[in-house]
């Protein structure tokens, strides 16, 4: 199997450095970027499999980098990296195309998978968006008719074990089901984030001032 | 003056009489009708009586209902009115009338600038007075919207009276041409003093904010600094540092709000950043909806945190806690990675698991379950069915 290939942007590099030496054995870390611009143009130069985007960059956001390259770089996947808890920050980078988030905080076995997750294609869910994702879509299904509004049942019950702490294989342990169903609901669950036009979504911040 | 509707007068009287305030203010409505004394005396007062301010304390009070105003505008208005005619001005010749009504429209603005004025002071002095400024705001405009209809009407009806419609409309439009052309000139000088003025006012806030985040960043921040530096020979001790002051730098910036003794996930929240200290820990904890606390659920908060202090002990110090608060339910997840062990082994006479979370839900009206098998870790499930609020 070829070794994956990673851009890192992020405007620590002692963080880089961090992340280059604890991942370097297993990945291609093919370009780092350290603001917006830098990170659009390393991106589309070296078109990576994984691009690790921090949330905050000086010049922008995340969601600028992934404006500005998300077109032209259709077989990179964005997994997003930050030490912010702020619920609008993280819907507004899954939102903007990423597919999935964790925090620096993440150990680095984890991270590896959530790499690896993330270039197969799934989504990476921390405990914490699945919180997110539960609060977002909290109540009201019955206000809400289109599907891609609200969970499933099986949808909420994936959330809430991840939020619970479960790795999706315990996850599907715990339901009788396969990795690929769990890959598959929580897949589901980041279209509907991405694409849902639940009002809590849009204004999240100042709908809710909990967490 | 607490209570006061037009200058505080009747009010101020009746303390000093030690008489009922309708009586005073009855006396002053009654004596303005009858030709106007009233309003005089009351003038008189105003201007001479010393105004007791420590009684303005609360704005609310302060602040009668518009329409309490209206009324005591109009008697005023009617006072004045019975003043003059007293002393023999003559309505018809019709100066006076819409002289009243400018004086009126006047009056209105001046009160709304001048309240618009106070409210700015205030807002400038603590943050929280900015929403009272907006809600005001619309009424203010109203306000100021009414006055300038009065006066402009007044001052129209005083033209055409005095002059005949011709003449008025010619008058009027030359003062319309002589205003315009002041504005004209004027208008880049206004324009600079409101821009000197929105900046300055930007500039405190972010004076303010700086002072606050100064403040902030040396009580904490830099006091865990100092004390990681001294405790720099022990690595555990640097980690349960640098995490305790993390968690309240991060509470700090996302979310400076939510009281733990108020509410439910503030509660938990505070628990669980105790116990890590506590315990050298690591507990990532996902709280989904919040509720007020009652009874009950501080006694699931409890059971929860004994549970956390079970996983932070014996659960290879790493805990991840969900709770989710929803109408019927609230339930709380406490699991960690740890050895596990078996519930059924464990004497009866302990204190730990069996008294402090099971009994002390079932206690209260819920449940716990605990989940373990050895070598993969141990699930505490609590569960509390909300029943004193099924229609919040």
């Amino acid at each position: 199997m070829t070794r994956l290939r990673l851009v890192l942007v992020d405007d620590h590099a002692m963080f880089r450095a961090g992340v280059r030496a604890e991942l370097g054995d297993d990945f291609d870390i093919v370009g780092e970027a350290a603001n917006v611009d830098e990170a659009i143009r390393v991106i589309r130069e070296t078109t990576p499999d994984v691009v690790l985007l921090d949330v905050h960059l000086p010049g922008g956001d995340a969601r600028a980098v992934l404006e500005g390259c998300l077109s032209d770089v259709p077989a990179t996947r964005f997994l997003a990296l930050s030490v912010s808890d702020a619920p609008d920050d993280v819907v507004a980078t899954v939102r903007g195309g990423a597919r999935g988030y964790v925090t620096k905080a993440i150990s680095g076995p984890e991270l590896r998978e959530a790499i690896q997750r993330t270039a197969d294609g799934d989504a990476v869910f921390s405990p914490r968006l699945a919180g997110f994702v539960l609060d977002a879509f909290a109540g009201g299904a019955a206000e809400h008719d289109e599907e891609i509004d609200r969970l499933t049942p099986r949808e909420r019950e994936v959330m809430r074990l991840i939020a619970r702490g479960y790795t999706y294989r315990e996850v599907a342990t715990e339901l009788v089901l396969s990795i690929k169903t769990v890959e598959t609901h929580v897949s589901a669950v980041l279209r509907k984030l991405q694409l849902s036009n639940r009002r809590e979504l849009a204004q999240w911040a100042s709908d809710r001032k909990l967490i | 003056m607490t209570g006061r509707v037009v200058a505080g007068v009747a009010i101020g009287l009746a303390e000093h009489l030690h008489l009922p305030v309708w009586v005073a203010r009855v006396a002053f409505v009654v004596l303005t009708l009858a030709g106007g004394v009233g309003l005089v005396l009351y003038v008189a007062f105003w201007a001479v009586l010393p105004l007791n301010t420590e009684a303005a304390t609360d704005p609310a009070a302060a602040r009668s209902s518009d329409t309490t105003r209206l009324l005591s505008l109009i008697v005023i208005v009617v006072g004045i009115g019975l003043l003059l005619a007293a002393l023999g001005v003559d309505f018809a010749r019709g100066a006076v009338l819409p002289l009243l009504i400018a004086i009126v429209g006047a009056a209105l603005i001046w009160r709304q600038t001048d309240d618009e004025q106070r409210d700015a002071w205030s807002a400038a002095a603590s943050k929280a007075a900015r929403q009272t400024v907006d809600t005001s705001a619309a009424a203010g405009r109203w306000r100021i919207a009414v006055g300038i209809a009065l006066v402009v009407f007044a001052l129209v009806a005083l033209l055409v009276s005095q002059t005949g419609p011709a003449a008025a409309l010619q008058g009027l439009s030359a003062a319309l041409l002589i205003l315009g052309g002041v504005a004209l000139v004027t208008f880049p000088w206004i324009y600079r003093l409101l821009r000197e003025q929105n900046e300055q006012r930007r500039a405190l806030i972010r004076a303010e904010e700086r002072a606050d985040i100064a403040a902030h960043v040396h009580d904490s921040v830099l006091q865990t600094l100092t004390l990681i530096q001294h405790a720099s020979g022990d690595p555990h001790e640097v980690a349960r540092l640098a995490r305790t002051e993390e968690r309240a730098l991060r509470s700090w910036l996302y979310a400076p709000d939510g009281d733990p003794d108020r509410t439910f996930a503030a509660a938990l929240k505070r628990d669980a950043a105790e116990i890590e200290s506590a315990y050298d820990a690591t507990i990532e904890l996902v709280t989904v909806g919040d509720t007020d606390l009652d009874p009950a659920l501080s006694a699931l908060v409890a059971a929860a945190r004994e549970a956390m202090v079970n996983a932070a002990q014996h659960g290879g110090h790493e805990a991840s806690v969900y709770a989710e608060v929803d109408d019927a339910v609230v339930e709380v997840f406490v699991r960690d990675h740890g050895s596990g062990f078996d519930l059924e082994s464990i004497p009866t006479d302990r204190h730990g698991v069996r008294e402090s979370i099971i009994r002390r839900m079932e206690r209260n009206g819920g449940s716990a379950t605990v989940r373990s098998s050895p070598g993969v870790g141990t699930e505490i499930h609590l569960c509390l069915p909300r029943m004193s609020d099924v229609t919040p």
